[in-house]
C-alpha cells in the first residue's frame, strides 16, 4: 500500500509527461500545418496534454475514493 | 504560512461546530428554562391531586370500615398509614360475635333437648319421694330420655327407653315387667304414693332386685289384704247368711204357723162337729195361735238379728270396696250378690208372712164375726126357745108343731130381719166396702208403695249388680285385652330392643374390627419402618463403603490420569513453545516460518482439550501459511510509512484533488512535529491530528506496544489510512497470531500447573 502511492506518482508524472509531450508535438504539428508556426497551439496542445495528464492522474489517485453509483430505474 | 492557514481553518472549523454545538445546548437549556414555568404548573398540579386522593381515603376509610379493610389490604403501606391518621382499626364488632352465635347456636339446641327431655321428665315425676336416686340416674335418665325421643317418635305415649345401653338383657325384662306392673297399677288406680311415684316414672330404672322385692311386696301386700277381705267377706257372708237363713226359716216357720192357724180356724168355723172335737179343736187352735205367735216373734227376732247381719255385710263390703283392689272385686260382687239375694228371699218372705198375717187377720175377722153371728143367733134362738139347747140337730123328733110354727115364724121373721139387715148391711156393707176399699185402696197404695220402693230398690240393687257384674266382666275383659296390647307391646319392645341391641353389635362390631385394623396397620406399618430404616442404615454402610472404595479407585485412576495428564500438558508446552519460538524465526524484513507445522503439532498434543483446539483454529490463515512478520519488522516499516504518511495527511475522501495533493506535500515538508510523544490514556478530539497519532504510536512502537501503536494508527483517516493499511494488517496478523501463542502458552502453563503435583 506504501508502495502504490509511489507507483502512482510514477504513473502520473510518467503520463503527464507523455501526454504533455505528446500535446507539445501535436501542437507542433498543428502549429506547422494548420496554424502558421503560432505557439498557441504548442502550448494549447501542452495545456491540453498537461491539463489530460493532470486530469489523469488526478482521477488515479481518486480512484479508490470514486463511489459508482447505479441508476435504478423505477419500474 | 500555509500550514498556519490550514490549521487556522481547521481549527476554527472545528471550533465553529463546537460552538455551534455549544448554542445549540444552550438553546436547548434556554427552552428548558422556558418550559420550566409549564412544567412547575404541572408538577403542582399533580401534587395537588395526589394530596388530595390520599386525604379523601383517609377520611372516607375513617367511616366505612370496610373500605378501610379493602384498602388495607389491596394496597401496600396503607396499613401503616391509615393506623397513622386513624388509629387501629376496631375488629371486635365483626367476627366475634358471628363466632359467638354460632357456638350459642349448638348449645341452645341441645339446651332445648334437654330442656324438654327435663320437662317431660319432671312432669312424670308427681312427687319425687326418691330424690337421691334421680342424681345418679340422671345422665342416663337424660340419654334415655333422648333416646327415646328419637327411636320412638315424640308422642304422648309412655315409651321405655332400651335400657340395654347400660344394664344387660335380664334388666330389660325386669323392667318389662316393671312396666307392665307400673301400668297395671296406673290402670288399678294409685295405691300409695311411692308405687304412685313408681308409676309415673316409667323412665326410672330400678334394679332387678329391687323390682322383684317390690313386685313381692306389692302381691303379698294384696294377697294379705284380699285375704283379710275375704276372710271378713266370708265371715261376715256366713254370719249374714246364717242369720238370713234362720230369718228366712223363722218366717218360714211363722208362715207355717200362720197358714196353719188360719186353716184350722177356718177348718174350726166350717166343720160343725161334736164338742169335744171342736174343743179339741179350739185347743189346737189356741196351740196353733200361740205358735204363731211365737213363731212370728221368733221370726221378728230372727229378721231383726238378719237386717243387722246384713247391715254389718253391706258396711264390710262398702269398706272392702272402698279398698279398691282388683282382685278382691269378684269376691265383693259375690258377696253383694248374695247379700241382695238374701235382701230379696227376706223380703220375699218377709211379704209372704204378711200377706199369710193379712189373711189370717181376715180369717180371724172373719170367725170372730162368724162367732158373732152363731153366737147371736144361739142367744136369738135361746131366747125363743129356752127350752131348746144348743145342739138342735138333734132334736128332730123332740120338738112340737107349735114349737116348729113358732121356730118357722121367728125363722121367717129373722129370715124377714135378716134380709132387711142384709139389705141394710148391703148398703152398708157397700159403703163399708167402699169405705173399705179406699181404705185399702189406701192401704193397697202404701203396701203398693212399699212394694213398689222394695221392688224397686230390688230392681235397682239388681241393676246396679248386673252393672256391676257387667262391668266387672268388662274390666276382665278389658284387662285381658290391655294384657294382650300389653304382650304385644312387649313382643313389640323386645323386637325393637333386638334390633337395637343387632344394630349396635354391628356398630360396635364395625368400630372394633376398624380399631384393631388401624391398630394392627399402625403396628404393621411401625415394623416395616423399622426393618426399612434398618435396611436403609446398611444400605447406607454399603455405600458409604462403596463410595469410598470407588474413591479409591477413583484416586487411582485420577492419578493415572493426572499423569497422563501431564504428560500431555508437557507435550502441549512443548509444541507451543516450538510455536513460540516459531515466531522468533521471523528475520528483520521477511516473515517468521509459517506456523502451520508448529499449530499442526499444538493441534495434535491437545485433542481433548476444546479450548486450546479453538485457540489453534483461531490463529489467522496468513500467519499459518506465510507466517509473520516480526515486530522489530513492522518498527522499520512504520518508520518509512510515517514520512508517507505524513505526505498524504489532508487527503480524504473530499480532499483528493492533485492541488490537496500539493499542499499535502507542502504541509509535511513545513510541519515539524515531535518525533515520539507520549500517547495521553485519553484521546482528545486534537489527538486525532495524524501528525500526533504518527508521533504517538511511533513512541509506542519504540517502547514495544505494538497494540497501542496499531489501535492509533487506527485512528487515521482517509489516503493516510489507506496508505497505511497494509501495515495495519501486519500489525493485526502479528497481534493477533501473539495473542493467541500467548493464551496458548498460558493455557500450556496453566494446565501443566494444574498437573504438576507439588512434592
Amino acid at each position: 500500500m506504501a508502495d502504490e502511492l509511489g507507483r502512482k506518482w510514477d504513473r502520473c508524472l510518467a503520463d503527464t509527461a507523455l501526454k504533455t509531450a505528446t500535446g507539445v508535438g501535436i501542437g507542433i504539428v498543428f502549429s506547422v500545418l494548420f496554424f502558421k508556426r503560432r505557439t498557441w497551439p504548442v502550448s494549447f496542445g501542452s495545456g491540453l496534454g498537461l491539463g489530460m495528464g493532470y486530469s489523469n492522474c488526478q482521477h488515479d489517485f481518486r480512484s479508490p475514493y470514486l463511489i459508482h453509483g447505479h441508476v435504478v430505474k423505477d419500474q | 504560512m500555509l500550514r498556519v492557514c490550514l490549521r487556522g481553518v481547521k481549527a476554527t472549523a472545528q471550533k465553529s461546530s463546537g460552538r455551534i454545538r455549544l448554542t445549540n445546548v444552550q438553546q436547548c437549556r434556554v427552552y428548558t428554562t422556558g418550559e420550566s414555568s409549564g412544567a412547575s404548573r404541572v408538577v403542582a398540579a399533580g401534587l395537588l391531586t395526589v394530596t388530595g386522593g390520599i386525604g379523601g381515603t383517609i377520611i372516607y376509610a375513617k367511616w366505612d370500615h370496610k373500605f378501610r379493610a379493602a384498602v388495607e389490604k389491596n394496597v401496600p403501606y396503607s396499613e401503616w398509614l391509615l393506623g397513622l391518621a386513624l388509629g387501629p382499626a376496631s375488629q371486635d364488632a365483626g367476627l366475634p360475635i358471628r363466632k359467638q352465635m354460632e357456638s350459642i347456636q349448638p348449645p341452645s339446641m341441645m339446651e332445648k333437648q334437654m330442656r324438654t327431655s327435663k320437662a317431660k321428665s319432671e312432669k312424670k315425676l308427681k312427687e319425687t319421694t326418691e330424690p337421691a336416686l334421680s342424681q345418679p340416674t340422671q345422665n342416663i335418665q337424660e340419654a334415655s330420655a333422648e333416646a327415646t325421643q328419637i327411636i320412638s317418635a315424640i308422642s304422648e305415649v309412655q315409651s321405655i327407653p332400651a335400657p340395654c345401653d347400660t344394664e344387660p338383657a335380664a334388666a330389660a325384662e325386669d323392667c318389662k315387667e316393671c312396666s307392665d306392673h307400673n301400668i297395671a297399677l296406673e290402670t288399678a288406680a294409685v295405691l300409695q304414693e311411692t308405687e304412685s311415684a313408681g308409676a309415673a316414672e316409667p323412665l326410672r330404672e330400678r334394679s332387678a332386685e329391687e323390682v322383684a322385692a317390690r313386685l313381692a311386696q306389692q302381691n303379698q301386700d294384696e294377697k294379705d289384704i284380699i285375704a283379710s277381705l275375704s276372710a271378713r267377706l266370708d265371715d261376715s257372708l256366713a254370719s249374714s247368711a246364717k242369720a238370713t237363713l234362720q230369718a228366712i226359716g223363722a218366717q218360714e216357720a211363722a208362715l207355717q204357723a200362720i197358714t196353719q192357724h188360719t186353716h184350722k180356724l177356718k177348718e174350726a168355723m166350717e166343720t160343725e162337729g161334736p164338742t169335744e172335737e171342736k174343743s179339741t179343736q179350739w185347743k189346737d187352735l189356741e196351740a196353733a195361735l200361740a205358735d204363731r205367735t211365737t213363731s212370728v216373734n221368733v221370726a221378728k227376732t230372727a229378721l231383726v238379728k238378719a237386717n243387722e247381719a246384713l247391715d254389718s255385710l253391706k258396711s264390710v263390703i262398702d269398706k272392702s270396696r272402698g279398698l279398691k283392689i282388683t282382685a278382691a272385686r269378684p269376691l265383693i260382687l259375690a258377696a253383694e250378690e248374695n247379700l241382695h239375694k238374701m235382701v230379696v228371699d227376706l223380703d220375699k218372705v218377709v211379704s209372704k208372712v204378711q200377706s199369710a198375717e193379712s189373711e189370717a187377720k181376715i180369717v180371724a175377722q172373719y170367725t170372730e164375726l162368724v162367732n158373732e153371728a152363731k153366737q147371736q143367733f144361739q142367744r136369738e134362738v135361746s131366747s125363743l126357745t129356752p127350752e131348746i139347747q144348743a145342739n138342735w140337730k138333734g132334736l128332730t123328733g123332740k120338738l112340737s108343731t107349735d114349737d116348729l110354727n113358732a121356730l118357722i115364724a121367728h125363722a121367717h121373721r129373722r129370715i124377714d130381719q135378716l134380709n132387711r139387715e142384709l139389705a141394710e148391711q148391703r148398703v152398708r156393707g157397700q159403703i163399708h166396702m167402699e169405705a173399705a176399699l179406699e181404705q185399702q185402696r189406701a192401704e193397697d197404695q202404701k203396701a203398693l208403695d212399699k212394694a213398689v220402693g222394695t221392688a224397686t230398690q230390688h230392681v235397682k240393687e239388681e241393676a246396679r249388680l248386673e252393672q256391676e257384674r257387667k262391668l266387672a266382666d268388662l274390666r276382665e275383659v278389658i284387662e285381658a285385652e290391655m294384657r294382650t296390647q300389653l304382650r304385644r307391646q312387649a313382643a313389640a319392645h323386645t323386637d325393637h330392643v333386638r334390633d337395637v341391641l343387632k344394630v349396635q353389635e354391628q356398630e360396635l362390631r364395625a368400630e372394633a374390627e376398624q380399631e384393631l385394623s388401624s391398630k394392627l396397620l399402625e403396628q404393621e406399618t411401625r415394623y416395616r419402618q423399622l426393618t426399612q430404616e434398618q435396611l436403609d442404615d446398611f444400605t447406607l454402610d454399603m455405600n458409604a463403603a462403596y463410595a469410598r472404595l470407588k474413591g479409591v479407585e477413583e484416586a487411582i485412576d485420577s492419578h493415572v490420569e493426572a499423569e497422563e495428564e501431564a504428560r500431555k500438558a508437557h507435550r502441549l508446552w512443548l509444541s507451543v513453545e516450538a510455536l513460540t519460538y516459531t515466531l522468533k524465526t521471523a528475520s528483520a524484513e521477511s516473515p517468521s516460518m509459517p506456523l502451520e507445522d508448529a499449530a499442526e503439532a499444538v493441534r495434535a498434543s491437545c485433542v481433548d482439550s476444546d479450548f486450546a483446539l479453538a485457540l489453534t483454529s483461531a490463529l489467522p490463515e496468513e500467519s499459518l501459511k506465510r507466517g509473520v512478520y516480526s515486530e522489530a519488522s513492522l518498527r522499520a516499516r512504520f518508520n518509512s510509512l510515517r514520512s508517507l504518511a505524513r505526505r498524504v495527511a489532508l487527503i480524504d475522501e473530499s480532499h483528493n484533488t492533485l492541488y490537496q495533493y500539493f499542499l499535502s506535500y507542502v504541509q509535511a515538508a513545513l510541519l515539524f512535529e515531535k518525533q515520539q510523544e507520549v500517547p495521553p490514556t485519553q484521546l482528545r478530539s486534537e489527538d486525532l491530528d495524524p501528525f500526533k497519532l504518527l508521533s504517538y504510536a511511533s513512541y509506542c512502537l519504540e517502547h514495544g506496544d505494538l497494540e497501542l501503536a496499531a489501535k492509533l494508527v487506527n485512528q487515521l483517516r482517509g489516503e493516510a489510512r489507506r496508505v497505511v493499511e497494509d501495515w495495519l494488517t501486519e500489525a493485526r496478523l502479528t497481534l493477533e497470531t501473539r495473542q493467541v501463542i500467548s493464551l496458548l502458552s498460558a493455557y500450556a502453563n496453566a494446565v501443566g500447573l494444574g498437573t504438576t503435583q507439588a512434592p
